[in-house]
């Protein structure tokens, strides 16, 4: 029907299917998103690393390359896990700075403007309204963590053979289960904290303080009690512990202190204190348990309209 | 015939209040009043059929479809028109009724034509590219019935759409909800505390008080039965002998003062009967007004009911 014809008209065209009408919201977002030049231009400068990753693994394995640019070849870092290592996590902080930028308006906007009852009187639910703003969250931040991350695995693989990549195949999954951990803490947080305050500025400045300030509480009671126990508290830690341990890296033992202790009949005496870092079971339950509690912040914020009992 | 809302016992706890109590009833005109005071439970029974607040107890139906085991289906069919400001911020209107009607299930290629068109038909053709938070209040409004109307729902509820507006654009707005129902292609829920707005608009209310329905009636039936009072003015004649003859026909009368009387019509008396009786007594008759209980009559009655007095016509 042409526009100038006035008229209520029915819908009675085709419809997509039901589950696939979230995918509308993250659609709709990314748009958005990239109509800013300093997200674009952050977003650009994260495939930097992934690049040079990319040329580290390629001249590893280009004899000629590496003679050309008169470069010793063992200088070159050894393509191990490591090296996939390092990689998850520097990117995993690029991940952090984009979701800090992105994430506090998704949902605090609805709710500033009121818009949730529009979207959840719609054939869509509370739990597919948040899987779709998740999903603007894990689709820019699977771009740049552990998308470039299998395919530089991939080269790896390509250039060195079948056998390196039967025997380092578990790495690909590291990657990309690492990467998804990172992923859903981030955004399930970052949405917990959007969903909380309206504000998008006091929302980015929760989601660093909530990174940071921990971390900085953990490193002066570690300091302070000789111990890394505190880890626990610092998001930064316990998620690089679960890397390292996916990456079959982790050791509890991180190094030693030297303790003194001074009696009046004898002299001072050294002994050394072991550093443990905590448990890695610990370390996934700290994630699970703040999952858990950013799946309820947001059970009990999403709603269309505020009970008051 | 499939109503367009049945309500089944229908209630709904807030904590320890209970909002709506035990509501019944079947609605199945083409545009439903929902009337009642402040905090009668109007707004949560609108959310409750959307699915916002679960029933404590009792259910209802939407053409059929359980509210709470067809949730999706039920909201499928709806279009709803919050009373409070709502849009998605930083976004231009055409925009927001096109993710609108996106997520109601509009394939991309269609949602935009669909907005285009619900824009203009609501009157934000030349507006359309400006975000909605640069509206006026006015502008809001029918920025908000482009997004209930943009998938062309099957029932579009209206929670007090003529609120904060100047009289030309409530009365656009009552033109256009007019037009929808008379199109007969969606039927209209309108939630409003302004009797004139449902009067213009609705054949069929329901009135809520502290949660009870207190009246359910057709308005075009209470209309026409009301065709039966009449009020009679006359002048000279032999008047008590006119009025015997009208009771002859089988009316009730009841003269009151020098001049009026008060009939209620027989279904067999035509208005011409009584214009030949009058011929015949050489009484004139100076005015002849059907006594119609008006929309405010109903509620105001209503409203003296105590509690859940009646489930049904008034």
């Amino acid at each position: 029907m042409a526009v100038y014809e006035h008229l209520y008209r029915a819908y009675d065209g085709e419809e997509v299917t039901h589950w696939s009408r979230f995918l509308v919201i993250p659609r709709y977002a990314i748009r958005d998103v990239f109509k800013s030049k300093l997200f674009t231009t952050l977003f650009i400068l994260c495939f930097i690393y992934p690049l040079i990753a990319a040329i580290l693994v390629y001249l590893r394995h280009n004899a000629n390359a590496v003679s050309l640019l008169q470069i010793n070849i063992s200088e070159l870092l050894p393509i191990d896990n490591t090296f996939f290592s390092t990689f998850v996590g520097l990117q995993g902080s690029f991940a952090f700075i984009l979701t800090v930028i992105v994430a506090p308006p998704l949902i605090s906007r609805d709710l500033a403007n009121n818009a949730l009852p529009l979207y959840l009187c719609r054939p869509l639910s509370r739990v597919e309204y948040v899987l779709g703003k998740m999903a603007v969250i894990g689709f820019l931040l699977s771009c740049i963590t552990w998308i470039p991350g299998l395919l530089i695995f991939l080269l790896q693989a390509s250039l060195a053979g079948v056998g390196w990549l039967w025997s380092n195949l578990w790495m690909a999954w590291s990657i990309f289960f690492g990467s998804m951990v990172w992923i859903l803490l981030l955004s399930l947080i970052a949405l917990a904290i959007s969903a909380l305050v309206k504000w998008r500025v006091v929302a980015s400045g929760a989601m660093l303080g909530l990174f940071f300030v921990p971390s900085a509480f953990a490193e002066i009671v570690n300091s302070l009690f000789l111990t890394k126990s505190a880890h626990l508290i610092s998001l930064w830690a316990t998620i690089n512990n679960i890397w390292l341990g996916l990456f079959r890296l982790f050791e509890r033992q991180t190094g030693s202190v030297r303790g003194t202790v001074s009696n009046p009949i004898y002299e001072r005496q050294f002994f050394d204190i072991a550093l443990l870092e905590p448990p890695l079971w610990a370390s996934w339950l700290v994630v699970v348990l703040i999952c858990g509690v950013c799946v309820l912040l947001l059970a009990r914020r999403v709603r269309a309209y505020e009970v008051v009992t | 015939m499939t109503s367009v809302i049945e309500l089944e016992q229908l209630s709904v706890t807030f904590g320890k209040r209970r909002i709506l109590k035990s509501l019944d009833g079947a609605l199945n005109g083409r545009s439903i009043g929902l009337l009642g005071p402040n905090g009668a439970g109007k707004t949560t029974l609108i959310h409750t059929l959307l699915g916002f607040h679960p029933p404590s107890s009792g259910t209802a139906r939407i053409f059929g479809q359980d509210i709470t085991h067809n949730a999706k289906q039920v909201r499928a069919a709806i279009g709803y028109m919050p009373e409070r400001d709502s849009f998605i911020g930083k976004m231009s209107a055409v925009h927001f009724v096109r993710l609108m009607a996106e997520l109601s299930g509009i394939p991309a290629s269609h949602a935009l034509e669909r907005a285009h068109e619900a824009l203009f038909y609501v009157g934000l053709g030349e507006a359309r590219y400006r975000p909605v938070d640069s509206y006026s209040l006015g502008m809001k409004q029918l920025a908000k019935l482009a997004q209930a109307i943009v998938h062309g729902p099957k029932l579009i509820i209206l929670d007090e759409p003529t609120n904060g507006l100047d009289p030309p654009t409530r009365s656009r707005m009552i033109n256009m909800i007019r037009q929808i129902r008379d199109s007969g292609r969606a039927r209209i829920l309108l939630s409003s505390h302004l009797l004139r707005d449902v009067e213009e608009c609705c054949d069929e209310i329901l009135v809520l008080k502290d949660g009870y329905l207190v009246a359910n009636c057709n308005l075009e039936e209470e209309r026409k039965a009301n065709r039966k009072f009449i009020e009679l003015e006359t002048r000279g004649g032999d008047r008590t002998a006119f009025a015997e003859a009208i009771g002859g026909l089988g009316c009730e009368y009841a003269l009151s003062g020098e001049r009026r009387m008060k009939l209620i019509m027989n279904e067999t008396v035509e208005i011409s009967d009584l214009y030949r009786l009058a011929l015949a007594h050489e009484v004139q008759i100076r005015r002849l007004n059907f006594k119609r209980d008006s929309l405010e009559d109903i509620f105001l009655k209503a409203m003296e009911t105590n509690g859940r007095a009646t489930n049904g016509s008034l």
